[in-house]
């Protein structure tokens, strides 16, 4: 201990210099009202002493009539950080689009001063609020004044996980779909699949406006709803000519890195072959104001992608080539349904449905599903002649 | 008489982000004709109404105390009449409807020690994991990792002269919380040695099924120990993914002397130009080396360079090391190539060189 009677940091104390923002001071501004936050940095910096964690594995904890939203979390070494003994974890779910107003901002501030350690995540990587360490007796208090304010838990465990989505139509002129309400309502739909567990895994979706794909949804959501449009590029020639005009290659930066090579430049006008287009974007990124994507909007619904554990890390791959705007909620909703159905009955434990789809088959999943194969939906066909032909043509 | 409980709130879902919204974000929603970036962090969007909405940027820890977060609230009522948002990598941006706002908030972030950046061709926020702060498996720690990689390459996030955007992420093992395996940079804690068995505690808390299918090799057999039900670890088979352990607190992971790091380059997420792809291994381990970890950080920032100074115009790094090949990469950055950057789990052949496209 320190003459002050907080504890000695000398490791962590090196990572308060520098030009990069701290979360070693955040720990320390957060003690004036907490104490778990001085025996936070002393088992903090007996991790770093000795290069291993000090949480123990999980512990069941939880709100009444909730399977998940708390990560319980104890500490290992309790003797010497008692007030970090319990120190769990809330996910909140975000606002869409991560939007806030200060009001909103210094309640939750408010409630996490009150009920725990006053540290928090902006945000988690599934995009939940994460409140950052209390003690089972404050979860529920926490997670009613949550709730009075408007604020409801986030998912974890197997369940559907926190639904995320890019700034869409808020602020993005290439959202192709609005990102924040479909989110919101599939959110809302599920709101039993992401509070009761049900489910063999976890299932994430995040919706993105356009196939920049912001919020990563191709490498990291189980359902991966991705805007695209159907029509040609809008082109506004004089804006063309002003990107020139500023300096830009539009030969060399623009044509040449067409992926599909749509685009020919002649020194004074952009001509597209949109049919040969395969909306990638980047000729839209180069130059905001000259390129635009199309009126007729929607998006692809692509699905299975996860990190490693279990299986081996997968990107989601198409399952729906391209779905209206406005028949975007109706369709996700039906879809996500038998999904979930399928995978539910022929799941194994801790199997997300990318793995399950390795597993059975992309074809027996459509099946499944009810859904006709597409040739959107692969790279290409299969080379391998080792084909399962079923002995009875299906019926139609 | 006892106090009949208040009626308890559940299932409500989050706050509705309509209210949420900057007025000329609600008046322009869906509205938006083009966008022109300023400066770095500093976005300019504009409507088809005319109307405009400026957007500030700042880079954070992630982890933030309530005392900052009312800080962000004071300085988004002082300049962005209250409203703010947070980005998919973490970073705070204030909503601004006056331009006139701008400067002066630069002014407060950068003395409040936020920079502002992360846009365009800058290194935007490192997504990263809860490492020793807060996880149970964590073979590392991820905040420390990510505030050393980041001083020495916080200029690359206040300005934007990459060649292309370049996303770095941080994950302190294989699961992954911050999915990294899809990033121009990804730095992954790893474990290097089995699991040890403790048999005394583990017919008490784990399922011997349950824990055998976790294995993703089979390395996990059902045996008994001292007339007990336990397991034993085929270890040649153990490729130290950690996925027992998920399952199972009696296989503890944690080895100070053997974790350590790997660094992944290349992948990406958005579709422009290439198509999505994982990051593949640059190095196999480093040492976990806190609280600075000059190894990772002397690492990735000899990779930034060697592509800032070799890739072309808007090559993300994964596009840059397509086009010159992998022998090269490994010759520009001095990375030894070894073994073990040849794969050997499900889909290794795929991987293999199966062309005579070779350069000398």
């Amino acid at each position: 201990m320190a003459d002050d009677g907080k504890v000695k940091t000398p490791l962590l104390d090196q990572l308060e210099s520098g030009p990069w923002p701290s979360f070693v001071k955040e720990i320390k501004r957060a003690r004036q009202g907490s104490p778990m936050c001085d025996d936070l940095l002393g088992q903090l910096e007996l991790s770093y002493q000795e290069k291993k964690g000090h949480w123990k594995h999980g512990g069941l904890v939880g709100v009444l009539g909730y399977g998940g939203g708390v990560i319980g979390r104890y500490s290992d070494v309790p003797d010497k950080f008692p007030a970090v003994a319990h120190f769990h974890t809330l996910r909140i779910n975000q606002p869409a689009g991560w939007f806030y107003t200060s009001d909103a901002i210094r309640t939750l501030c408010d409630i996490w001063e009150q009920h725990g350690s006053g540290l928090t995540n902006m945000h988690g990587s599934t995009g939940d609020i994460i409140f950052l360490g209390t003690r089972t007796d404050q979860l529920e208090p926490c997670f009613q004044k949550l709730a009075q304010a408007g604020f409801d838990l986030g998912g974890s465990g197997s369940s559907m996980r926190t639904p995320s989505c890019c700034v869409g139509p808020a602020r993005c002129e290439w959202s192709c779909y609005d990102t924040l309400a479909l989110c919101d309502q599939t959110t809302r739909e599920f709101q039993d699949e992401m509070h009761r567990p049900p489910f063999p895994y976890k299932f994430k979706i995040k919706f993105a406006g356009c196939p920049n794909d912001c919020v990563a949804s191709i490498a990291r959501a189980d359902l991966s709803i991705i805007g695209t449009w159907k029509d040609d590029l809008r082109q506004d020639d004089a804006a063309v000519a002003d990107f020139a005009a500023a300096g830009l290659d539009i030969q060399k930066d623009v044509c040449d890195r067409c992926p599909s090579k749509c685009m020919e430049w002649n020194g004074a006008k952009l001509t597209i072959e949109n049919s040969d287009c395969v909306r990638c974007m980047h000729c839209i990124n180069v130059m905001p104001k000259a390129l635009r994507p199309g009126t007729e909007r929607g998006a692809a619904l692509l699905i299975g992608a996860k990190a490693p554990i279990v299986q081996g890390a997968l990107l989601s791959s198409v399952l729906v080539p391209f779905v209206p705007e406005e028949e975007l909620l109706e369709t996700l909703k039906e879809l996500i349904r038998r999904v979930w159905e399928f995978w539910d009955e022929y799941g194994m434990s801790r199997e997300r449905v990318g793995e399950l789809i390795e597993r059975v088959g992309m074809a027996n999943f459509l099946d499944a599903i009810g859904l006709d194969p597409a040739p959107e939906m692969v790279s290409a066909p299969r080379d391998n002649p080792y084909i399962f032909f079923q002995l009875e043509e299906k019926k139609s | 008489m006892t106090q009949p409980p208040a009626k308890r709130i559940t299932d409500i879902g989050p706050p509705h982000y309509e209210k949420f919204l900057h007025p000329v974000i609600k008046k322009n929603y869906g509205q938006w004709k083009y966008h022109e970036t300023l400066a770095p962090g500093v976005l300019c969007h504009a409507a088809e109404s005319g109307e405009r909405i400026y957007s500030v940027r700042a880079g954070t820890p992630r982890l933030l105390s309530i005392q900052t977060l009312r800080v962000f609230a004071a300085l988004a009522d002082k300049y962005s009449g209250g409203y703010l948002r947070f980005t998919s990598r973490n970073n705070i941006e204030f909503l601004l409807d006056n331009p006139a706002n701008i400067e002066p908030l630069k002014k407060e972030l950068a003395e409040a020690g936020f920079p502002v950046g992360g846009t365009n061709n800058a290194i935007s926020n490192i997504v990263h994991t809860q490492g020793w702060v807060h996880c149970h498996s964590s073979a590392t720690d991820a905040s420390g990792i990510v505030k050393a990689v980041m001083d020495p390459l916080c200029d690359r996030f206040t300005h934007q002269d990459l060649p292309a955007k370049l996303r770095i992420a941080v994950a302190c093992c294989l699961n992954m919380c911050g999915a990294v395996h899809c990033s121009d940079i990804a730095i992954l804690g790893i474990h290097r040695r089995p699991p040890k068995v403790m048999h005394d505690i583990l017919p008490k808390v784990c399922e011997v099924p349950t824990l055998i299918a976790s294995c993703p090799t089979g390395a996990i057999r059902p045996a008994t120990v001292d007339g007990k039900q336990s397991v034993e670890v085929i270890e040649a088979q153990c490729m130290f993914c950690g996925n027992c352990y998920t399952v199972c607190p009696a296989l503890p992971m944690n080895d100070p002397d053997n974790d350590g790091l790997s660094i992944w380059v290349g992948g990406k997420v958005s579709n422009a130009r290439s198509a999505p792809k994982f990051s593949k291994l640059a190095i196999p381990f480093l040492p976990n080396n806190p609280p600075r970890w000059p190894e990772v950080v002397e690492a990735v920032v000899n990779i930034v360079n060697v592509y800032a100074r070799h890739a072309r115009k808007f090559e993300r790094v994964g596009e840059w090391i397509e086009r010159i090949g992998w022998p090269r990469f490994f010759k520009l950055t001095g990375i030894e190539f070894t073994r073990y950057h040849i794969d050997d789990f499900k889909h290794a052949g795929l991987s293999y060189a199966r062309s005579m496209h070779m350069k000398y």
